[in-house]
C-alpha cells in the first residue's frame, strides 16, 4: 500500500439501506412515545449524569433512529434512571422506559 | 432505465448550438491530462465534417482553477474572459466553443452576469480597454465541444467503423456517463437536457450503439471540486466522492465511464488507481479499472481512429479491454510509442490494479 501524504476520508451519508436499524425497531415496538420525539434537548439539558459524564439522550435517539449508535452499550450504564428527562420532555417521551428497552434490546439482539 | 419520462424532458431543454465557423479554445489542464482528445476533436471536426474551426495560440487559461479555487475574484476573470472574446472578434468569429466544461461555466456566468447588471459589463470593458487597449463582442452563440460532437452524432455514425457493440456476447457496451457538474448544474438551460436529464452524453452513447446505465450516484460530483483536491492534504474529500462513485456504478458492471470535463476523466482515471493503491480495491471485473473515456476519444474510437493516436495510453486504467470487446484492433507493442517512433518509456506496474497485456 502506497502512503500519497491523505486518507479517503470516510462517507458522512446516512444510509438507511445498509445500517443496522434492528435497535430502533425493537424500541419503536416496545415504546411508541420513540416516535414523537422531536430532537428537542430538554432532556439531556436536565440531566444529572449528562453533566458529569457524556450521557446525551438527545443524541442517542437520534443515532439509533439513523442506526448509527455505535457506543450505545457504554453509554447507557452512564444513566442512574432518575427520571428528570421524562418530567422535562414537552413531548412526554417515556424516556426511562425508552432506556430500559435499550437495556433489554442489548441483551436480545446482542449488541 | 426507464426513459420515456426523461426523453420529454430532454425535449424541452434543447438549445442552440451553432453548425460551422467555431472559434475553439484548448483547457490549460486536458492538454497534459488527454492530450489526445482536443486534436482528435480537430481532426473529427475538420477532416471529417468538413468545418472551419480557427485556434489562437494567445488564448489563456479562462482562470477558471484559481476562481474555483478562491484566489482570484470575480472582476479579473471577467477580464481574462473579455480578453478571450476580444480575441475571437478581432479573428471575426462569432460561435466560441470551448473545451473545458470549467470554462464553460464559467463563460456562461460571465455572461449571464452581463446580462442581468449591465453596469458591470461597462466595467469590464473599461478594465480590458486600459489593460489591453482591446474591444470585444460578446458570442453570438456559447457551446461546449461536446455539444458540437453531440450535434454532428450522426454525421459521425454515418462515417462510423464501430458501434459500441460487444462482440463476443452481441449486447451493446454499457456505459456510464458523467456529464460535470459545470456543464448544466449552474444553467440547465445551457446544457442539451438540462441539468436532472442531460443528454449530451447519453445521446452519443444511444447513437452509436451503447446502453446509458443510471445508477444511484450518477449525479454526485467526480472529486475535482478545486479546494477539495488543490491542497493535497484535503484530498480525502475528493478521492472519497469519485469512491462513492465508483462503489455506486460497480454492481451494474459498466464496460466504460464517459465523461465531459477535464476533471472528471482525470479524477475518475487516477483514482481508481490511487484506491487500488490504498485499499487495494478494484472496480472491473478481474482485478482490472473501469476505463474512463472523454467524449473526443469515444468519437475517435467508433471512427475508427488508432487508439494510441488519440491518446489511450495515457490513461491509468488501461482501456485494451474495452477495444478488445468492441474489436478495435491495436498494436501493443506500439502503445508507448511517441508520435516520431521515439520511446516515451513504459509506466512502473500498479500493485492491485491489472495492468492489461491483450
Ligand atoms: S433517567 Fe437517565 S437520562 Fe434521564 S435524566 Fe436521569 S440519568 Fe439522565
Ligand atoms: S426532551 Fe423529549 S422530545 Fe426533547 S429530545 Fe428529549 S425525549 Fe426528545
Amino acid at each position: 500500500m502506497i502512503d500519497f501524504g491523505y486518507n479517503i476520508n470516510a462517507d458522512r451519508q446516512i444510509d438507511y439501506d445498509r445500517n443496522d436499524r434492528r435497535l430502533a425497531r425493537y424500541i419503536l415496538e416496545h415504546e411508541p412515545t420513540f416516535r414523537i420525539c422531536i430532537s428537542c434537548g430538554t432532556c439531556t439539558a436536565t440531566c444529572s449524569a449528562g453533566n458529569f459524564t457524556y450521557l446525551n439522550l438527545r443524541e442517542m435517539i437520534v443515532l439509533i433512529k439513523r442506526g448509527e449508535a455505535k457506543n450505545i452499550k457504554s453509554d447507557i450504564e452512564k444513566c442512574m434512571l432518575c427520571g428528570k428527562c421524562q418530567l422535562a420532555c414537552p413531548r412526554g417521551v417515556n424516556t426511562r422506559n425508552i432506556i430500559l428497552t435499550i437495556n433489554r434490546a442489548i441483551e436480545r439482539l446482542d449488541f | 432505465m426507464n426513459i420515456e419520462g426523461k426523453r420529454v424532458i430532454w425535449k424541452e431543454y434543447q438549445k442552440e448550438i451553432a453548425d460551422d465557423h467555431y472559434f475553439y479554445v484548448r483547457s490549460c489542464v486536458r492538454q497534459s491530462f488527454f492530450p489526445g482528445s482536443e486534436t482528435t476533436f480537430l481532426r473529427i471536426l475538420r477532416d471529417e465534417l468538413g468545418k472551419d474551426v480557427y485556434e489562437n495560440p494567445f488564448h489563456t487559461t479562462c482562470t477558471g482553477i484559481a476562481y474555483h479555487g478562491d484566489i482570484l475574484p470575480f472582476e479579473t476573470t471577467m477580464t481574462v474572459i473579455a480578453r478571450q472574446f476580444a480575441l475571437m472578434t478581432e479573428a471575426g468569429y462569432e460561435n466560441y466553443i470551448p473545451s473545458c466544461i470549467t470554462s464553460f461555466g464559467l463563460y456562461s456566468e460571465v455572461l449571464d452576469t452581463w446580462h442581468h447588471f449591465p453596469e458591470i459589463e461597462k466595467k469590464v470593458r473599461d478594465f480590458l480597454k486600459k489593460a489591453t487597449g482591446k474591444e470585444f463582442e460578446k458570442p453570438k452563440n456559447l457551446a461546449h465541444a461536446s455539444d458540437i460532437i453531440f450535434k454532428f452524432r450522426k454525421e459521425i455514425t454515418s462515417k462510423a467503423k464501430f458501434k459500441l457493440v460487444n462482440r463476443f456476447t452481441g449486447d451493446p457496451i454499457k456505459v456510464v456517463e458523467h456529464i460535470g457538474c459545470h456543464y448544466s448544474k449552474m444553467f440547465p438551460s445551457k446544457g442539451v437536457g438540462g441539468a436532472e436529464y442531460p443528454y449530451v452524453l447519453a445521446g452519443l452513447i444511444e447513437e452509436w450503439g451503447g446502453d446509458v446505465i443510471d445508477y444511484p450516484e450518477r449525479r454526485h460530483c467526480c472529486g475535482f471540486g478545486f479546494r477539495q483536491y488543490l491542497i493535497r492534504a484535503n484530498r480525502g474529500y475528493s478521492i472519497a466522492c469519485s469512491r462513492k462513485k465508483f462503489e455506486s456504478m460497480q454492481p451494474y458492471k459498466p464496460d466504460a465511464i464517459l465523461t465531459n470535463c477535464p476533471g472528471c476523466p482525470y479524477f475518475l482515471d487516477r483514482w481508481q488507481y490511487a484506491i487500488s493503491e490504498m485499499e487495494g480495491k478494484t472496480y472491473g471485473v478481474d482485478g482490472q479499472g473501469i476505463p474512463v473515456l472523454t467524449y473526443e476519444e469515444l468519437a475517435g474510437m467508433v471512427l475508427g481512429y488508432d487508439p494510441w493516436d488519440i491518446g489511450l495510453q495515457i490513461h491509468q486504467v488501461p482501456v485494451e479491454p474495452l477495444l478488445d470487446k468492441i474489436g478495435i484492433p491495436y498494436d501493443s507493442q506500439k502503445k508507448f510509442q511517441g508520435k516520431n517512433g521515439e520511446n516515451l518509456g513504459q509506466p512502473a506496474t500498479a500493485h492491485s490494479l491489472t495492468f492489461y497485456q491483450g
